[in-house]
C-alpha cells in the first residue's frame, strides 16, 4: 500500500515531523525525530531510485485529482537522483552535527532551529519531487525562508545582515520566478509542468513566453548564485551555524539548478533555449567567468568557510558550463558534478565544522599547525581539496573528466583548457590552506584541543569514503547521469 | 491608551463581535467567500486590538507564549494530519472524499479540517509576530 505513496511520504513526513520538532523540549529527543526523519527521506529516495531505475517515471495525483487539474508528483530518473543526494546529505550532517548544533544554538531556540531544519528538507524535497510549476513556487519558498532563518541562527553577529542580503536576493528570484509561472499560466492555462511542455510550443513566438523565459532563467540565476548575482552567498555560507554551511552548500545550489535543468529541458524544451534564443552564448562566458573569478578570489581568503563559498561559486560555474555546452555528454557532465561536488562540499563542511567545534574559529591564521592535533579532521579535509581539485581516485575527477570529454566533443578547445587552467587554480588555494593548517608551528589556540568526537568523525568520514568510492566506481554516477541526460534529449520536442 | 475610558469601552464592545465574525469567515469558507488564512488574521486582529488597548502583558498574560507554540504547531499536525488519513483510509495524501462513506461528505470533513489547521496556525503566527515586535526592548 505504502510504495506508491513513497513520492509524497518523502515530502510529508519531515513537514510533519517540523511542528513536532517545534513542541519537543529535551534537546535529545528532538535530535533523535529530526535524525529519523532525515533517514527517512534518505530510504525513501533510495526505494524511489531503485522503482524509477527499473520501472520508469512515477506520477502521484496529490487528493486524487487528476494532471491538469490537481497538482501531480513527477519523479523520474534526474530527481529521484537530486533527492537521494538531498536526503543522504540530511541525513549525515544530522547525524554529525548534534555537538555542533548545541554548541552554536542557544538551548532554549533548539527546537526551533530542528523546525526549521526540516522545513527546509521539505522544501529542497518537495521542489525537485513535484511536477507542478507553482509547487515550485511554494517550495522554493519554503525552503528558502527556513534557511534565512537558519543562517540568521549563526553565532557570529554577521550573520544578521548577510541573512538579511540574502533574503532580499532570494525573494527577488523567487518573484521572479512567480512572475515567470504566471506569464507562462496567462498564455497556457495551464501550471502542470507536463501539460506547459504540450501547450507552449504553439505560443512559443510570442513575447510573453519569452519574457517568462527571460525572468526564469534570471530568477533561477540567483538561487543558483551564477556569477553575476552571486554576493549573497560567499555571506550567508560564513556566517551560518556550520550544520548549516553543510547542508545548505551541498544541496540548494544543486537543487536551483535541477530547476533550471528541469525548465529548460522538460518545459521550454531544448530548441526553444538553445538554437531559438542561443542562451548559450550568455551561460557560457558567465560560467568560465565565475570558475576563474571565483577560484582567484578563493585563493586570498582568509577565513576557510568563505574559501569554500567561493569555491563553491566556481563548481558551479563547472555545472552550468555543462549545460552551456548543450550536448547529452555535456548535460551528464552538470549531473555528475551536482551530485560528486554536493558530497565533496558536504565533507569538508563537515569538517571545518569539526574545527569550529574545538577552536571556535575558521580564521586561517588562527588554525596553523592545526593537523598535528585533529589529524583525522584535517585528513578529511586533504581528501575533499583533492576533490576539489580533481585529482584521480576522487569524485572530483570523474566529473571534471566526464566535462573535458564533453567540451572536446563539443571541439570547445578553449574550453576544455580553461577547465584544466582552474584546476591549477584550485590546487593553489587547496595547497594554501594544506600547507597552514599542516606545516606552521601550532599557536595557543589549537595546541591543547581534541579530536573531535566519533558522532562527527564517522559521518564525515562516510562522506570523505563516498567521495573516493565515487572516484573509483563510477557505475552509480556516470550510469545514472547518463541515462538521466539521454531521457531529457528525449523528451525535447 | 491604557487610561482612556472611551477607546476601552468600545474596543472591549468590538472584540468579541470581531472574533465571531471570525469563526464565521473559518466556518462558512466552504460555502461563501472566506477560509483558514483570512478568519485566522481576523481572530489575530482581535487579540491585536485587545493588546493595544490593555497594554501587551495584560494580553500576554491571558495568551501565554507557549499556549501559542502548541496551536502553532497543532495547525500543521492537523493539516498534514488529514493529509495522512487520506493515504491510512486508501486514497492518495490529501484525498477528502475517502474520508467518508459519500464522498461528498467526505470533501466537506476534509476541507473543514485543513481549513480549521491553516486558520489555528495563520492566526497564532500572526499574534507570536506582534508579541515578537511589540515585546522587543529598545536598544539604546
Amino acid at each position: 500500500m505504502t510504495a506508491e505513496h513513497l513520492p509524497i511520504l518523502q515530502v510529508a513526513v519531515p513537514l510533519a515531523l517540523a511542528p513536532v520538532c517545534l513542541l519537543i523540549g529535551n534537546r535529545h529527543l528532538v535530535w533523535l525525530l529530526a535524525t529519523a526523519g532525515g533517514l527517512f527521506t534518505f530510504v525513501c529516495a533510495a526505494f524511489l531510485m531503485v522503482s524509477v531505475f527499473n520501472q520508469g517515471p512515477l506520477t502521484y495525483y496529490l487528493g486524487g485529482w487528476e494532471a491538469p487539474w490537481g497538482i501531480a508528483l513527477a519523479i523520474d530518473l534526474l530527481s529521484a537522483f537530486i533527492l537521494l543526494l538531498v536526503g543522504l546529505v540530511a541525513t549525515l550532517t544530522l547525524i554529525w552535527g548534534k555537538a555542533s548544533i548545541e554548541n552554536e544554538i542557544p538551548g532554549e531556540q533548539l527546537s526551533l532551529f530542528y523546525c526549521m531544519f526540516m522545513l527546509a528538507v521539505t522544501g529542497a524535497l518537495g521542489i525537485v519531487a513535484t511536477g507542478d510549476a507553482f509547487n515550485v513556487f511554494v517550495f522554493l519558498e519554503i525552503s528558502s525562508l527556513s534557511s534565512y532563518a537558519m543562517i540568521a541562527m549563526g553565532r557570529d553577529r554577521r550573520a544578521l545582515t548577510s541573512s538579511f542580503q540574502y533574503l532580499v536576493m532570494g525573494t527577488i528570484g523567487a518573484t521572479f520566478i512567480l512572475i515567470a509561472i504566471g506569464l507562462l499560466y496567462m498564455m497556457t492555462g495551464t501550471l502542470n509542468m507536463a501539460d506547459l511542455a504540450a501547450r507552449l510550443p504553439a505560443v512559443r513566438e510570442t513575447t510573453t513566453v519569452l519574457a517568462a523565459f527571460a525572468f526564469l532563467t534570471v530568477g533561477v540565476s540567483l538561487k543558483i548564485a551564477l556569477l553575476p548575482l552571486h554576493q549573497w552567498l560567499p555571506n550567508a555560507y560564513t556566517y551560518a551555524p556550520s550544520v548549516v554551511s553543510a547542508f545548505l552548500s551541498a544541496t540548494s545550489t544543486k537543487v536551483s539548478l535541477y530547476l533550471l535543468i528541469r525548465f529548460f529541458y522538460t518545459v521550454f524544451g531544448a530548441d526553444f533555449v538553445f538554437r531559438d534564443h542561443g542562451l548559450q552564448y550568455i551561460l557560457m562566458p558567465l560560467s568560465l567567468i565565475a570558475i576563474f573569478a571565483a577560484s582567484g578570489i578563493a585563493i586570498f581568503q582568509k577565513d576557510i568557510k568563505r574559501m569554500l563559498a567561493y569555491s563553491s561559486i566556481a563548481q558551479i560555474g563547472y555545472m552550468t558550463l555543462g549545460i552551456a555546452l548543450v550536448s547529452q555528454s555535456g548535460l551528464a557532465a552538470t549531473i555528475i558534478t551536482m551530485f560528486n561536488h554536493g558530497l565533496i562540499k558536504g565533507a569538508l563542511f563537515l569538517a571545518i565544522g569539526g574545527i569550529f567545534l574545538r577552536t571556535g574559529t575558521s580564521q586561517l591564521a588562527k588554525l596553523g599547525g592545526i593537523g598535528r592535533t585533529m589529524p583525522w579532521t584535517m585528513g578529511a579535509v586533504v581528501i575533499g581539496g583533492c576533490g576539489l581539485i580533481g585529482v584521480p581516485l576522487t569524485a572530483g575527477f570523474v566529473a571534471k573528466w566526464y566535462l573535458i570529454v564533453a567540451a572536446l566533443e563539443g571541439a570547445a578547445w578553449v574550453v576544455a583548457s580553461a577547465i584544466v587552467l582552474t584546476s591549477l587554480l584550485t590546487v593553489v588555494y587547496v595547497w594554501r590552506t594544506v600547507e597552514i593548517l599542516y606545516f606552521k608551528t601550532p599557536g595557543d589556540s589549537v595546541r591543547d584541543i581534541d579530536e573531535v568526537p566519533m558522532s562527527m568523525l564517522i559521518p564525515t568520514w562516510l562522506m570523505v569514503a563516498m567521495v573516493i568510492w565515487l572516484g573509483i566506481d563510477t557505475t552509480l554516477t556516470v550510469g545514472l547521469a547518463e541515462q538521466a541526460a539521454a531521457m531529457l534529449f528525449d523528451v525535447t520536442p | 491608551m491604557k487610561n482612556d475610558p472611551v477607546v476601552k469601552a468600545v474596543s472591549d464592545l468590538l472584540i468579541p463581535p470581531i472574533l465571531l465574525f471570525g469563526l464565521y469567515v473559518q466556518f462558512h469558507g466552504d460555502f461563501g467567500p472566506g477560509g483558514g488564512f483570512q478568519a485566522g488574521v481576523i481572530i489575530a486582529v482581535a487579540i491585536i486590538l485587545h493588546a493595544l488597548v490593555h497594554g501587551l502583558p495584560a494580553t500576554r498574560s491571558r495568551i501565554p507564549d507557549h499556549f501559542l507554540r502548541i496551536t502553532m504547531a497543532a495547525g500543521v499536525i492537523l493539516y498534514v494530519g488529514v493529509g495522512f488519513s487520506g493515504i491510512l483510509a486508501g486514497g492518495e495524501f490529501l484525498n477528502y472524499s475517502v474520508l467518508a462513506d459519500d464522498p461528498l461528505t467526505g470533501q466537506h470533513i476534509g476541507v473543514l479540517l485543513i481549513e480549521l489547521g491553516v486558520g489555528c496556525t495563520v492566526a497564532s503566527v500572526l499574534i507570536m509576530l506582534f508579541y515578537q515586535f511589540a515585546g522587543r526592548k529598545g536598544q539604546r
